[in-house]
């Protein structure tokens, strides 16, 4: 990855880094960068598009890496709302807490995020995949259509509320599932692909046999005169 | 939008810096609303006889005619002019001189009053406004502020925050209630009374209502979880110390960082930046409907 290059968000603005970010000569081998200072910022490392490894040291704000594409983001803090928002491939690794809406409407890539989350995570998830070691809080997974959610915790109120065709699975409580959200049986491609997951988080110390797995009851999102009332 | 924070001191030997916390904090929310902006500082009042009241003056109401009427009025005041704000200190009763500043003089506004609080608050860019009123220089032990993107009511002082509806209370509000006109009835019935059709005096009101009944502020926010329909974060404020709530949907943002000497409280984490050891802080989002208190 060549040698690491150091941004320092005191000494250059937000927009020098991540325009530099988002640049990168295709040629070049400069891969590795480190980010610090923070401070909270917004949208740090939004919509990088190529193959790199970023290590951001500190606190974010809202939308870091959002739009993310190939690269690997990982934050030694918390992040604010929105991490990873409508990320299409790449990992992003938060090893701190993430506030609500991570990886809302995101199409595919890898969220890990290592402490807990807040309201509505993978909100209207459309193929990512993500792992929380921690718990998740209310209304997460609303309306996700498409991708995996592993909670090594527990889950808040309304988990899964009027879901599509995303695969949820949940090692503690789930304090109460939303609207057509029901537990599934787990056959042999949901455990190998739960497993593949855990495996991709460095997750050793859970049994992909502890894990229950929620889904969509379809019978909300296809068009039924007796539930109009829920439309 | 409309960011709030406060800071409230474990360690009082920090007393003396509140003021230049407190202004990192109002910067960092500057571009959440950037309207108006208000802080209410508590400090230690050691002559118990005092009251102090925050008064605003409107319409370019001299500070010399207006300390010139009032001293007329009552004797042995001590007044401090802060921008167009005055701090006016007495012993005397405080319904005599709430009822004159509020009967007699029309281009006055009484913010709050009490014997630890003062109040500034003023329409225009938070930056603006926190160096008019030299909040660096503040010290004390417990702050709360708020930077205001308006959107129910009109960008005037009034509709400013914080609200002061009790002696030595305030309120700021991130959000909107949906409840308050007829909340605002029922309050009034209840001998309260409100100077704006702004929807967080409502809140600010019904705490003051509920103190007054001996109510502690935890016990007052716990109920108003089910009174006060709508959106917000809440930090409310009494002389000893200060408490936050967010509504059960928690989609109005906050974060709370604490310390061996500090807790802080902000929309966000970029207004809590600048706080000495924040990044060893413990960290954490209040839980949504859950009262969280400090020196209450």
């Amino acid at each position: 990855m060549g040698e690491l290059i150091k941004l320092d968000l005191k000494k250059k603005t937000l927009r020098e880094v991540n325009d530099l970010l988002q640049n990168i000569d295709p040629k070049s081998n400069l891969r590795n960068y480190l980010v610090s200072n923070p401070s909270g910022n917004h949208a740090v490392c939004a919509g990088l598009k190529d193959e790199m490894d970023v290590l951001i040291k500190g606190h974010v704000g809202y939308y870091c890496a959002g739009m993310n594409q190939k690269a690997l983001v990982t934050i030694e803090g918390n992040v604010g709302t929105g991490v990873a928002e409508n990320m299409m491939s790449g990992t992003v690794h938060v090893k701190g807490n993430a506030s609500q809406s991570a990886g809302a409407t995101a199409h595919g890539g890898t969220l890990i995020i290592d402490g807990n989350t807040s309201s509505r995570c993978g909100i209207s998830m459309k193929g990512i995949d993500i792992i929380v070691k921690g718990s998740v809080g209310h209304m997460s997974a609303f309306m996700a259509q498409a991708g995996n959610m592993v909670i090594c915790g527990d889950a808040g109120e309304a988990l899964g509320d009027s879901l599509y065709e995303a695969k949820l699975f949940v090692r503690g409580a789930v304090k109460s599932l939303g609207a057509d959200c029901e537990e599934k049986k787990i056959n042999k491609k949901d455990m190998e692909i739960l497993k593949s997951l855990l495996k991709k988080a460095n997750i050793k110390n859970f049994d992909a046999k502890d894990f229950k797995m929620y889904g969509s009851a379809r019978k909300l999102y296809n068009f039924n005169i007796d539930n109009v009332s829920e439309y | 939008m409309c960011g709030i924070v406060g800071i409230y001191l474990k360690n009082k030997k920090l007393s003396k810096d509140l003021g230049k916390y407190l202004t990192g904090m109002m910067q960092g929310m500057a571009t959440r609303g950037p309207d108006s902006a208000g802080f209410a500082i508590y400090s230690e009042n050691k002559k118990s006889k005092e009251f102090k009241y925050s008064v605003c003056l409107l319409n370019n109401y001299s500070f010399n005619v207006f300390k010139k009427t009032i001293s007329k009025k009552f004797n042995k005041l001590k007044l401090k002019q802060h921008s167009d704000h005055v701090i006016l200190i007495s012993d005397i009763e405080p319904k005599k001189i709430i009822s004159f500043i509020s009967s007699e003089l029309k281009d006055v506004s009484l913010v709050g009053y009490g014997k630890s609080i003062e109040i500034f608050k003023q329409v225009g860019n938070p930056n603006d406004v926190i160096k008019n009123f030299q909040l660096d220089k503040f010290s004390g032990t417990h702050a709360i502020g708020h930077t205001r993107m308006a959107t129910e009511s009109a960008i005037t002082t009034n509709g400013s925050h914080p609200y002061s509806t009790g002696q030595d209370e305030c309120l700021v509000h991130n959000g909107s209630l949906s409840n308050h006109n007829n909340l605002r009835r029922q309050l009034l019935k209840q001998g309260q009374s409100f100077d704006s059709e702004n929807d967080t005096e409502v809140a600010a009101g019904y705490v003051s209502n509920s103190l007054s009944k001996k109510k502690t502020l935890k016990e007052t926010l716990v109920n108003g979880l089910k009174d006060l329909d709508g959106f917000y974060t809440f930090i409310a404020g009494t002389r000893e110390g200060f408490a936050i709530v967010r509504d059960e949907i928690a989609c109005k943002p906050a974060v709370i960082a604490e310390t061996k000497d500090y807790v802080a409280i902000a929309s966000e984490f970029q207004a809590m930046a600048h706080l000495p050891g924040v990044n060893a802080a413990k960290i954490f989002e209040p839980e949504p409907g859950v009262v969280y208190s400090w020196g209450n």
